[in-house]
């Protein structure tokens, strides 16, 4: 079971190679398939974890949540989808109409772009890059533009408003976000995804790092605008913020990039904290899921568990908390690491 | 194929994306002819007063500045962790020089507040 997928992707390869078709022409549709997986993966993933977002709030705020269509409302998700994609596209007067279209296109086109690195399993990602993590990185932090673009484009006091307060609040968290990775390459003394995974084979990077598990978890939830850090579209007062203006299949976008983003975010802290594939008895890709979903269940718990925080309190929060503690944290692990190589361990 | 060139491919299949999905909404959607009440920037119902794309009081102007400073340090900061293990105490060293550096800058932005927001 464990290299069933490789098995697979191999067995395409070398079958396309008989068939006569040349070895780049065979790589380039295993990498189309692997995308179409992914791509299929994420759609139908997001619609798992909207009910699943709806139900854990149900159940946290004494509700039931959907219950309506079909076993505990599971086919709620598919009508909103539905609902969704038959929408008039509603393009504002006075909007910038170019920004306007193009800020969900970029959104999506980041958030899936995230997935080229990632490794679903061992030797499972679609790129094995040498600088995979600072690859993540960068791209991740490119959605804070297309936030700004939909604000801005959109011509609306709310949605610029949300737009400003998304950019000063990204802004801010990536650098613990970035600091807190820090720890973890030191230990691992690579940027390599997949060699960060086989560092774990011992001591999962959590026990090593917790401090910058927490910082990673905190800021990841602020770069993901989620509750409760979600004042740039908090909806009693910016009614969305910089999605006001979007209807139908271009909001419908930003919605799967959001949630496309919060996988993106708990498969890395899985592979970099929680040991990637690494786990008995079950395949690793199985594991990886496993991990991954119980991320996000502690995302949504926090999500609905904690009150909005003020824009002051949050951005101070940043600055004055976590970027100090990340910088120690670095320090602290380096001073580890000398200590363990001093005592010749 | 080289990694960088499998990148490309996924960019390139990954632009067709959205693009896929607007022409499905478009062949899914209703398409009634907008009145001009409905194309106006939603403002809770209230007519928009003035412009929206005006000089907007940029709060974190000075946190960008400060988070652009931070940002070139973490480009630095990366090549040296992944290296760390094996430059030795040199390394060390030379990164609390550098961290130290960094722990000043954030100290002189936070005494003369640029670290608030108004």
């Amino acid at each position: 079971m464990e290299t069933i997928f490789i098995n697979i992707e191999e067995f395409l390869t070398s079958w396309m190679v008989g068939m006569g078709l040349a070895q780049p022409w065979a790589d380039l549709i295993i990498t189309i398939l692997q995308w179409t997986i992914i791509v299929l993966i994420i759609t139908v993933n997001t619609i798992v974890l909207v009910w699943m977002e709806r139900k854990v709030s149900g159940f946290i705020q004494e509700r039931i949540g959907p219950n309506r269509l079909g076993p505990f409302g599971a086919f709620q998700t598919i009508a909103d989808t539905l609902k969704l994609l038959t929408k008039e596209d509603i393009v504002p007067a006075r909007a910038d109409k170019l920004i306007f279209k193009t800020a969900p296109m970029f959104f999506i086109i980041v958030s899936v772009m995230l997935y080229a690195v990632l490794p679903l399993g061992n030797n499972m990602a679609v790129v094995d890059l040498n600088v995979g993590l600072f690859y993540f990185i960068s791209l991740a932090s490119l959605s804070t533009i297309c936030l700004l673009m939909a604000g801005w484009g959109s011509n609306n006091k709310w949605s610029l408003l949300g737009a400003m307060r998304s950019v000063a609040q990204m802004i801010s968290y990536e650098i613990p976000l970035v600091f807190s990775l820090l720890g973890v390459v030191m230990i691992a003394g690579s940027l390599n995804l997949t060699d960060i995974v086989t560092a774990q084979n011992r001591v999962w990077f959590i026990i090593l790092q917790p401090v910058a598990f927490i910082i990673y978890f905190i800021a990841a939830t602020a770069e993901l605008n989620r509750g409760p850090f979600d004042m740039p579209e908090a909806e009693q007062e910016l009614t969305a913020g910089a999605y006001t203006e979007y209807t139908g299949m271009r909001w419908a976008l930003f919605f799967l990039a959001e949630y496309t983003n919060l996988v993106a975010v708990s498969v890395l802290a899985a592979t970099l904290f929680l040991g990637g594939g690494h786990g008995p008895w079950l395949p690793s890709w199985l594991w990886i899921i496993i991990k991954t979903y119980l991320i996000m269940l502690v995302f949504m718990w926090t999500k609905w568990t904690f009150p909005r925080i003020r824009m002051d309190h949050l951005l101070s929060f940043s600055w004055k908390v976590l970027i100090p503690v990340s910088l120690a944290n670095i320090l602290v692990t380096g001073a580890g690491i000398e200590l363990f190589r001093w005592m010749g361990w | 194929m080289s990694e960088h060139a499998t990148i490309g491919v996924f960019l390139i299949l990954t632009l067709v994306f959205p693009i896929a999905a607007m022409i499905a909404a478009w062949l899914f959607r209703a398409k009634p002819e907008p009145s001009e009440e409905k194309l106006l920037p939603y403002e809770c119902g209230v007519d928009t007063q003035g412009p929206s794309q005006m000089r907007f009081k940029i709060n974190y102007f000075i946190y960008a500045l400060v988070f652009l400073a931070f940002d070139v340090e973490t480009i630095f900061l990366y090549p040296w962790a992944a290296k760390f293990q094996s430059l030795g105490l040199f390394a060390f060293v030379e990164m609390i020089i550098f961290i130290a550096i960094l722990v000043v800058g954030l100290w002189y932005a936070w005494k003369e507040g640029a670290l608030k927001w108004y």
